[in-house]
């Protein structure tokens, strides 16, 4: 494998006939991280990745990988392999050969090619699977094989496409993980496209959420979960409530909202009903219309509220700690 | 063919359900068959009937005057006359066959080239669909006239004092004109790929529309150049399409007799020509041998090209 390499935007910007995809973009990802591009389809993420994979031509502005401008590179030159979404393998190839197509245009003998696209079939555990055709294999299986495709070209930059999107739910979460131990494995750096918050949470060291061709907000998950810097940002990833509160806008997580007996005083700020309540097994998700007319969701651990159940149409008092609310800054 | 095959067996499970319903339902069972009837009565009135014919006919005997209803192998043994016994030189019938053979594959080489030239063109390089279907009826306007006056037309360019002749003089190229444009080779070919250039275009062009678009990216992707992608994905990709435009353009120019006869001024021996003419000495079972030899010789070049291809996979 070559050496991880760190990625760099400048003002990266894509127009589509005068349609404006990727609005002057900035962005540092730290070689051998793990980088989550989320936001909802539309917002230029895959645009981004496809700008850094050299599959689409940059408007304006500069493409670094490592201490290069890649801008004019064709896609193998650059040290990028992608991982398409629908996976692109060759159908009229068998899974072997579709893993050693880069050494075959190179120019690799058969034998060793094969050789050693069986070494990479090894890792992504699908050696025994190497003389079939892609049709004869399932969606997680194929996901596999193009992961070890495009591991062969022995990238600094491994770029995936939505590649969890097609799989079921339960494959997803098993993908997920396998993504993570590889990308430690190699140590190269993994920039990924997803529109699931879930997805970006668990698996990125740094998450960029976009939304209008624009970085709405880049930071590690965790940072991003509690401190989102725009409504956008607490919208789209979601289990926040956003309110105005004494002339600020701010957001407090769900869990962080304290439902009280109607008639508490001292921790009381907002007074209103329960309009909703959604069992969830670990937790219960409470929906809250407050006097003033604002939609609030709060969730409670299981045991907390059955020790104290309420149901639809009951009166409370809710509240919260100072530090809970977090302030956010309007929408870039 | 496969059409009628497809019905009946579509048929057979609606009759086995109806049947297990119970015996109440006869014009339920019958359903399927009154639909498939009409194309069965197409294939057999136009199709199973005239083969037989020609097959009956073809063992039958003739003389200058009469034809008479018989069973003897004498018809065969006369197109074969001297073939076995004067090798290594060859009989005209083989000889004709294998002039036939060299407009097939001269033909089919040329429709290849740019059949597929054009579909990679109206696939890859044009973007929108709307502009597709327009080069696509542009395409097909040739076929609005007959066959006839498409291969007459090229006479006024070819001929001795054709406008390509006369560009040529006159640009001082060459002194005399070129006497091989017309009623040559060169000019069966020219015209017989300008008759079917189109039959290699649109099943190549559908196969090639098949070919989801980041296929090619990802051989770039792998570092793959232009030409190597043309021939490690996009070739092996497109090659039932390859091989249904081949079958399209084989078994009609192995059939032709007249844009031989008409751009070969009646010169050129082809195995259509062959058999036209022994009809026209109203040696019909001569010609029906004949057609039925050409008929197995197609079918044989067409269950050789489907075995490198499962035609069923692709339509």
């Amino acid at each position: 494998m070559s050496d991880a390499q760190m990625v760099e935007l400048a003002s990266v910007t894509k127009r589509y006939d005068g349609a404006l995809a990727v609005d002057a973009i900035n962005l540092k990802i730290k070689a051998g991280s793990y980088c989550c591009l989320l936001g909802p389809s539309g917002c230029g993420k895959s645009s981004t990745l496809r700008m850094i994979a050299g599959h689409e031509d940059v408007t304006d502005g500069d493409i670094m990988i490592g201490s290069r401008v890649v801008n004019d590179d064709p896609p193998a030159e650059r040290g990028t392999a992608m991982m398409f979404q629908s996976y692109a393998l060759f159908p009229h190839l068998s899974v072997a050969e579709n893993v050693a197509f880069s050494l075959r245009m190179k120019g690799v003998g058969r034998k060793e090619r094969l050789e050693r696209a069986a070494r990479m079939l090894d890792l992504v555990s699908m050696a025994e699977y190497a003389d079939r055709t892609p049709t004869q294999l399932s969606g997680g299986q194929q996901q596999r094989v193009a992961l070890a495709r495009a591991l062969m070209t022995e990238p600094s930059v491994l770029l995936l496409d939505e590649p969890l999107s097609a799989l079921d739910p339960f494959l997803r979460v098993r993908m997920r993980s396998e993504l993570r131990r590889i990308q430690a494995e190699l140590g190269i750096t993994f920039i990924h496209v997803t529109h699931s918050q879930e997805e970006a949470m668990a698996l990125a060291d740094l998450v960029v959420v976009m939304n209008d061709g624009r970085i709405a907000q880049a930071a590690p998950p965790r940072e991003i979960y509690n401190a989102p810097r725009t409504p956008f940002v607490a919208r789209f990833i979601g289990g926040h409530n956003i309110i105005e509160d004494n002339g600020r806008t701010i957001t407090l997580r769900a869990d962080d909202i304290d439902v009280l007996p109607a008639g508490d005083a001292t921790g009381a700020r907002r007074r209103a009903q329960v309009s909703e309540i959604e069992y969830r097994g670990p937790d219960v998700r409470v929906g809250l219309e407050t006097e003033a007319g604002e939609s609030l969701t709060a969730v409670m651990g299981e045991r907390a509220f059955f020790d104290s159940p309420l149901s639809p149409g009951a009166s409370v008092a809710i509240g919260w700690r100072p530090e809970a609310a977090h302030e956010l800054s309007r929408d870039a | 063919m496969t059409d009628a095959l497809d019905t009946a067996s579509e048929a057979r499970p609606g009759r086995a359900s109806a049947r297990r319903r119970g015996t109440g339902r006869a014009g339920a069972a019958l359903a399927p068959y009154l639909q498939a009837a009409p194309m069965a009565l197409v294939f057999l009135i136009f199709f199973v009937v005239p083969l037989a014919a020609t097959i009956a006919v073809s063992f039958w005997q003739y003389t200058q005057y009469s034809i008479e209803p018989a069973f003897t192998a004498q018809n065969y043994g006369d197109v074969f006359y001297g073939c076995v016994a004067n090798l290594p030189q060859l009989c005209t019938t083989f000889l004709t066959y294998l002039s036939t053979l060299k407009f097939c594959l001269s033909v089919w080489f040329t429709t290849l080239v740019i059949g597929f030239t054009i579909a990679y063109f109206l696939a890859f390089h044009v973007r929108t669909l709307k502009v597709q279907v327009i080069c696509f009826l542009l395409c097909t306007i040739p076929f609005w006239t007959s066959i006839v006056i498409r291969m007459i037309s090229w006479i006024p360019l070819l001929g001795r004092n054709g406008l390509v002749n006369q560009t040529l003089m006159s640009m001082g190229l060459i002194d005399a004109p070129l006497e091989g444009l017309l009623y040559s080779d060169f000019a069966v070919i020219l015209a017989l790929t300008h008759l079917y250039a189109l039959f290699m275009v649109v099943p190549i062009f559908n196969s090639l529309m098949r070919i989801d678009p980041a296929l090619i990216e990802a051989a770039r992707d792998a570092g793959a150049s232009g030409a190597q992608t043309l021939r490690f994905v996009i070739v092996p990709l497109a090659r039932p399409g390859i091989l249904i435009g081949s079958i399209f353009v084989v078994t009609v120019v192995m059939g032709d007799f007249l844009t031989i006869g008409i751009m070969g001024g009646q010169q050129i021996a082809s195995v259509g020509k062959v058999i036209q003419t022994q009809m026209q000495f109203l040696q019909f079972p001569l010609a029906a041998a004949n057609a039925v030899i050409l008929l197995a010789a197609v079918l044989a070049g067409v269950w050789a090209l489907l075995k490198l291809v499962d035609i069923r996979k692709e339509l």
